[in-house]
């Protein structure tokens, strides 16, 4: 009686994974061609950043929190990379970072165009939202499932799971960006006959930056947080090795593991925050 | 004078569904009424103006009154929902885009409230915006910015940021980016009232001196009467989206056609919007060098009056002499040079009333309004200066 009555079963669950199998069925050439230019980005991108010399790194490392903040940010973020190197972890986070940075170049070459369109109209933005929504609170472990049937395992689908789940905040930030411009801006602008093209280019993206940055400084940081469950699906990198640790219980695999992870991420947010700062309009 | 823009019957309304209002609005029901049973707003209803080539015309009105609307209508920032709007007779409504992007790039610029500047762009960046729009070659555009950044006095701030720049020297930055363009027709909304007064002031004489050597077509939006009659040539004034009374700011004076205006009227100070000329009165009550001393106290007599001007026989402003002058000249039998007193006080036409208080306030006599040969005009008795009414 105050059960749920049984007939109002609505089988969604199995209309998602039937449109799924017929994405793959029909679309399967389609989805193993991304399949092969994302792998042959990102193969390329791992074997660059793990051919670069490890002081290299370092020094890079140093460098840019140097310039960009004071001395003693360099020293520290150098300081932090080095200990990774020290765990016999450097080679892992190379490949965490290889994923890390080719999902994040996925996410804004689509991000960052269907935050432009949002703003052009109101009713695509009034559909994305919720969609928006839903991409960021859904369990992050529901993407590896539709990844690994339309890429298989391997590096490609952490690549498609990771930017799904870290999407939201460049398309988020690149709108209000852009809705934020001052009207009176852009009207002047209109009134010196610009094409939309033109006030895109030379008004609303310019005067967007620190918004877009900021948002590109969340994707980059929720990549690295998908990246470690991205692992479950067979991506290699500092993940894995927390994965393995759990699976084995070995406490000391895991924390060094864990703790290379934080420490990437913090040099990772710090340089892309004080990256997004310089484009402040002061 | 030619006409370069016509508004004719401009109506916009704001709204989900602007044409089906129109019928409303058109039976006459009012501005709160239709907001209440449709929830669309009524911007401008029904504006019909004429603008000369060459003339300032000030639309003034207080704010919700519907005169920004209005102006962004003539650029189509906003498209009427009824109504033509004709610059150089060519009805622009119906442009399409292409011709609208090349009226607004060739012969319109506007010039904002609050600057509307680019702060991701130096000062001179600014100002080369309208011709970095039209695909000006850099170093063209650069010349034509650096000439007008000059001509604005901002000579050494091409490089500075626009938040480095106080509100006054930004609205130049505004002015400068229009003018680079070298528009025929200037659209200015409220481009002062965000400045202290002050530099308000400076502003608007500023384009009055810019204005009597370009010879735009000037379009200006103002809340302020003051401002309104210093500088329009002709005055629209606005209530609730509509057009109540278009007028020189004299005839706004001297002929306020609703309630509304007059009452708009006392706000002002009117010893800043008439002239000498307008207050003076070409008075009979004057005598000729040659005539001697008793036509000019007859002439005293005839009018009342205890003194009067001496004029030769082109009318040429002698001097003045007093009833006790010419009382005692008839007795001793003295001319009227003998008794000629020259410590009154001259004005030309176009001076206004209020740079005549001080005189008013100093002297006994009229004021004498002559023209550059010295020609008597007219007189002003010190009355009508002091207390300020015609």
């Amino acid at each position: 009686m105050f059960d749920f009555p049984e007939i109002w079963r609505l089988d969604l669950g199995v209309y998602v994974d039937i449109f799924i199998s017929w994405l793959k069925a029909n679309y399967g050439a389609f989805f193993d061609f991304t399949n092969h230019v994302i792998l042959w980005f990102m193969v390329y991108m791992e074997k660059f950043l793990q051919w670069l010399p490890w002081w290299s790194v370092v020094a890079v490392v140093f460098i840019l929190g140097w310039r960009l903040k004071n001395l003693l940010s360099g020293l520290v973020f150098a300081l932090l990379i080095f200990i990774v190197g020290t765990f016999g972890l450097w080679d892992m986070m190379m490949s965490t970072l290889a994923i890390v940075l080719t999902s994040v170049v996925i996410s804004l070459l689509i991000g960052i165009p269907i935050g432009i369109l949002m703003t052009y109209n109101s009713s695509f933005e009034a559909v994305c939202k919720p969609v928006l929504d839903g991409m960021q609170t859904m369990p992050s472990f529901v993407y590896l499932i539709p990844a690994v049937i339309l890429f298989a395992l391997g590096k490609v689908p952490a690549v498609f799971a990771t930017t799904i789940y870290a999407l939201p905040p460049v398309i988020r930030l690149t709108n209000l960006g852009i809705r934020q411009v001052p009207r009176e801006m852009v009207e002047a602008a209109e009134s010196f006959g610009s094409s939309r093209w033109q006030l895109l280019t030379k008004v609303q993206l310019p005067q967007a930056l620190p918004t877009i940055m900021a948002g590109i400084n969340q994707t980059t940081m929720m990549a690295l947080a998908m990246v470690v469950i991205a692992s479950m699906i067979g991506a290699k990198g500092l993940g894995m090795e927390v994965l393995i640790a759990i699976n084995r219980l070995d406490i000391a695999r895991g924390f060094e593991a864990g703790v290379s992870i934080v420490f990437l991420a913090i040099i990772i947010d710090r340089i892309s925050q004080y990256i997004a700062n310089r484009f402040e309009i002061s | 004078m030619t006409e370069k823009v016509k508004v004719e019957h401009v109506t916009k309304i704001f709204g989900p569904h602007p044409k089906t209002i129109l019928e409303k609005v058109k039976s006459g029901d009012s501005k709160n009424e239709i907001l209440a049973q449709t929830g669309h707003t009524i911007g401008v209803y029904d504006a019909s103006f004429e603008i000369h080539t060459g003339e300032t015309f000030v639309i003034m009105g207080l704010s919700g009154s519907g005169k920004s609307t209005l102006i962004r209508c003539l650029n189509l920032l906003n498209r009427p929902t009824d109504g033509n709007i004709y610059i150089d007779g060519e009805n622009i409504v119906n442009y399409t885009k292409k011709e609208l992007i090349a009226l607004r790039k060739n012969k319109l610029a506007m010039v904002f409230q609050h600057f509307g500047l680019l702060t991701h762009r130096n000062v001179l960046r600014n100002i080369e915006y309208g011709l970095e729009v039209r695909g000006i070659p850099k170093e063209e555009r650069t010349k034509t910015a650096q000439a007008v950044l000059s001509s604005v006095g901002l000579e050494g701030w091409e490089n500075k940021k626009i938040n480095e720049l106080s509100g006054g020297m930004q609205q130049r930055v505004g002015l400068a980016r229009a003018l680079a363009n070298d528009p025929d027709i200037l659209l200015m909304d409220e481009p002062f009232s965000a400045l202290d007064p002050l530099i308000r002031r400076e502003m608007q004489y500023e384009l009055l001196d810019i204005q009597a050597k370009l010879k735009k077509t000037i379009i200006f939006i103002t809340h302020d009467v003051n401002e309104a009659f210093k500088i329009g040539d002709r005055v629209a004034v606005m209530k609730d989206g509509k057009i109540e009374q278009i007028g020189t700011p004299k005839e706004l004076i001297n002929n306020p056609q609703t309630q509304y205006i007059e009452a708009f009227i006392k706000d002002i100070d009117r010893s800043k919007v008439l002239q000498a000329r307008n207050v003076m009165f070409k008075t009979s009550a004057l005598a000729y060098l040659k005539d001697g001393p008793r036509v000019a106290l007859k002439a005293m007599e005839a009018n009342s009056i205890s003194s009067v001007f001496i004029v030769d026989s082109e009318r040429k402003l002698e001097g003045i002499v007093t009833i006790d002058d010419t009382i005692r000249a008839i007795k001793e039998d003295w001319s009227l040079e003998d008794i000629l007193k020259n410590d009154f006080y001259t004005t030309a036409p176009d001076a206004y009333i209020h740079e005549l208080i001080p005189m008013a306030t100093d002297t006994k006599y009229p004021i004498a309004v002559t023209d550059d040969n010295g020609k008597l005009l007219g007189i002003i008795v010190r009355v009508s200066v002091l207390s300020g009414l015609v």
